[in-house]
């Protein structure tokens, strides 16, 4: 994800989306996703204004929203951190920069920092299977990610 | 050296795929000629006899496929490209995205034309966040140069072409679900028939068509179907970009004619195994086909000749392991991948993806029992060819070649209660 934090759904945001489809309903991931900018996950209020814009029931938003991976229900910290553990990374040695992360950050994969700045997360292939072992920050990504770098490279994202 | 075609461009000096480098190199020449020169019957023509197929999975034929579509003018029709990628082991339409996004909107004005579509939609991956960034500065470029808009070129022909972010789903790169995923639901795929063609997005008349499939469109236009099909063979056509990966010297993607042998691809251009190890096992069309071994290596990496070797092409990914690959450990992780990308909407994919990641996790840890290996093969009969989309024999196919070809590792795990390779992490 990128960095979020305060980035609010503007009226104008939110028309310039709709004008993009025939139905209103498309609208909803563009608009989950926007809305997840707010506050770094979708909050109560978010998901009821995003169902009333769009025509929907509470629930019919929380289902689309619980179905994507990239989408949070709960507060996370400021960044994720992706690591993959698909097949190419895998082979590369993915589970040592998996281990190698989790004591640098002092979490386990799925969880995020004491003081709220990163989430270490498991993800499938990120479809940069030649930069395996791979991860990525934001928009950008790292690898090949050898054991040895985390460290610095922890260090370097801290500082971003 | 082949011919490269889609990408060509990338190997001039300081070409950066912005629209003044794509126009100075050729570009935006095809859909002039095709509005010039062609009806858009005379456009679907020339794609079926080019013999481009489909470059997304399933190798359908493109012209064929367009072929489809009413041509009832009060219609509406649209084109979506597949930009999710997220077959493990590919990366190909990254790079045609990153490197030349205007080759790719220059596909779709073609193929927009030939169907009759007026608005067209790039479903990407919500991961890509670069990637989408490229496409939606390219896109106002192109609007901006006329390209896109209500009168192309004076001719009449119009079209607009949003950008649309999946989220982190698998599953959407199945063409239904990714549909239903656009029209802003959770991304079931859709029993068929009706197929897409004709009803699709809102239930309108819709193709959907790969990055790299599209990609090809102004060089077929430009060069000719005769030309096109001179290359390869005569039912897999043109080039085919190869996305190496795993343990070999130079990972990368690879542009070559589709036929190119297997062993050409891997020995020559990604540089071989590391290390000057042994080639163990090649997965030749990302992780959803079966595993071939080292006496297929002088197989051609095209449609017919991978299915008659009992594997697939797939989406082009090749991933190459050497001898210190654990293939149990394999099918673990690809296993855990289907399961947790399984839809949940057929019994025997949702349950069966579970059980295989279940038993073969087992396997690995050494808590396996010698019963498990029969569960697992029936297991994978169980979930063939009754479900509503294909990610269930996806999941199955692999396991089941896995077991043919190293039958004897999947033994020694319950035999000695341990992982011979002693790592769960093959690397
Ligand atoms: C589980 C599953 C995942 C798929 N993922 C992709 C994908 O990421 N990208 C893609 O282009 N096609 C994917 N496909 C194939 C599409 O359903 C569809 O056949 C393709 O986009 C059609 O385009 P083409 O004819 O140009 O290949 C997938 C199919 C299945 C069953
Ligand atoms: S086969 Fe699996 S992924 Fe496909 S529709 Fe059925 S449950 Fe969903
Ligand atoms: S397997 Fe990790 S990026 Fe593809």
């Amino acid at each position: 994800m990128e960095a979020h934090g305060g980035v609010l759904m503007t009226e104008e945001d939110i028309q310039q989306i709709l004008s993009r489809y025939p139905h209103r309903r498309s609208a909803l991931l563009p608009l989950l996703h926007l809305g997840q900018q707010e506050a770094g996950y979708l909050t109560e209020e978010v998901l009821a204004q995003l169902a009333r814009r769009l025509g929907l029931s509470p629930v019919q938003v929380v289902e689309v929203a619980t179905f994507y991976d990239l989408f949070r229900l709960k507060p996370g910290g400021r960044r994720e951190i992706w690591v993959c553990h698909n097949v190419s990374c895998s082979l590369m040695g993915a589970e040592h920069v998996v281990r190698r992360l989790e004591e640098e950050l002092g979490v386990a994969a799925g969880e995020t920092t004491r003081d709220g700045v990163f989430t270490l997360k498991r993800v499938e292939c990120l479809a940069v299977c030649d930069l395996a072992p791979a991860i990525q920050v934001g928009a950008d990504y790292h690898g090949p990610v050898s054991p040895r770098d985390v460290a610095a490279l922890v260090d370097r994202l801290r500082k971003q | 050296m082949s011919e490269k075609i889609l990408t060509k461009r990338f190997e001039i000096p300081g070409y950066g795929g912005t629209l003044e480098d794509y126009v100075a190199t050729g570009g935006y020449q095809a859909i002039a000629k095709a509005l010039k020169e062609h009806t858009p019957a005379s456009l679907i023509e020339l794609v079926r006899r080019s013999g481009l197929r489909g470059r997304g999975g399933a190798g359908f034929p493109t012209g064929v496929k367009w072929g489809f579509v009413p041509k009832d003018p009060g219609l509406t029709k649209y084109l979506v490209c597949n930009a999710d990628e997220s077959e493990p082991g590919t990366f190909k339409d990254r790079d045609l995205i990153m490197r030349d996004p205007h080759q790719l909107l220059e596909g779709m004005l073609l193929a927009s034309y030939a169907i009759g579509c007026r608005t067209a939609y790039i479903y990407i991956r919500g991961e890509f966040i670069a990637g989408a960034r490229i496409l939606e500065r390219a896109i106002s470029d192109a609007a901006a140069h006329g390209f896109l808009g209500r009168d192309i070129l004076g001719s009449g022909f119009g079209l607009e072409i949003q950008p649309h972010r999946g989220a982190g789903a698998y599953i959407c790169g199945e063409e239904t679900a990714l549909l239903e995923s656009l029209e802003g639901k959770r991304g079931l795929p859709r029993l068929k028939p009706p197929f897409p063609a004709t009803a699709g997005l809102y239930r309108m008349p819709t193709v959907v068509n790969n990055v790299e499939t599209l990609s090809n469109l102004p060089h077929i236009v430009m060069r000719g179907a005769e030309w096109f099909s001179s290359i390869g063979t005569p039912k897999s056509t043109g080039t085919r970009i190869f996305s190496v990966s795993g343990h070999v010297r130079r990972p990368g993607n690879y542009e070559l004619p589709i036929d190119v042998p297997m062993r050409e691809l891997i020995f020559e251009h990604a540089g071989g195994v590391r290390g000057g190890r042994r080639l163990k096992a090649v997965i030749p069309g990302g992780s959803s086909v079966p595993v071939l071994i080292e006496q297929h290596l002088d197989i051609r990496m095209d449609f017919e000749s991978l299915a008659k070797a009992g594997s697939m092409a797939g989406s082009g990914g090749v991933i190459v392991m050497d001898d210190t690959t654990c293939m149990v450990r394999t099918g673990e992780v690809v296993a855990r991948f289907y399961h947790h990308e399984s839809c949940g909407q057929c019994t025997q994919c949702r349950e069966g993806t579970a059980w295989l990641h279940k038993t073969l996790r087992r396997i690995e840890e050494g808590r396996g029992r010698k019963a498990d290996l029969d569960l697992l093969l029936d297991i994978c009969d169980n979930m063939q060819g009754k479900t509503i989309c294909p990610l269930s024999d996806a999941a199955a196919m692999p396991i089941q070649s896995y077991m043919k070809y190293f039958g004897d590792e999947f033994e020694r795990h319950v035999v000695e209660h341990a992982c011979p390779f002693g790592s769960r992490d093959g690397s």
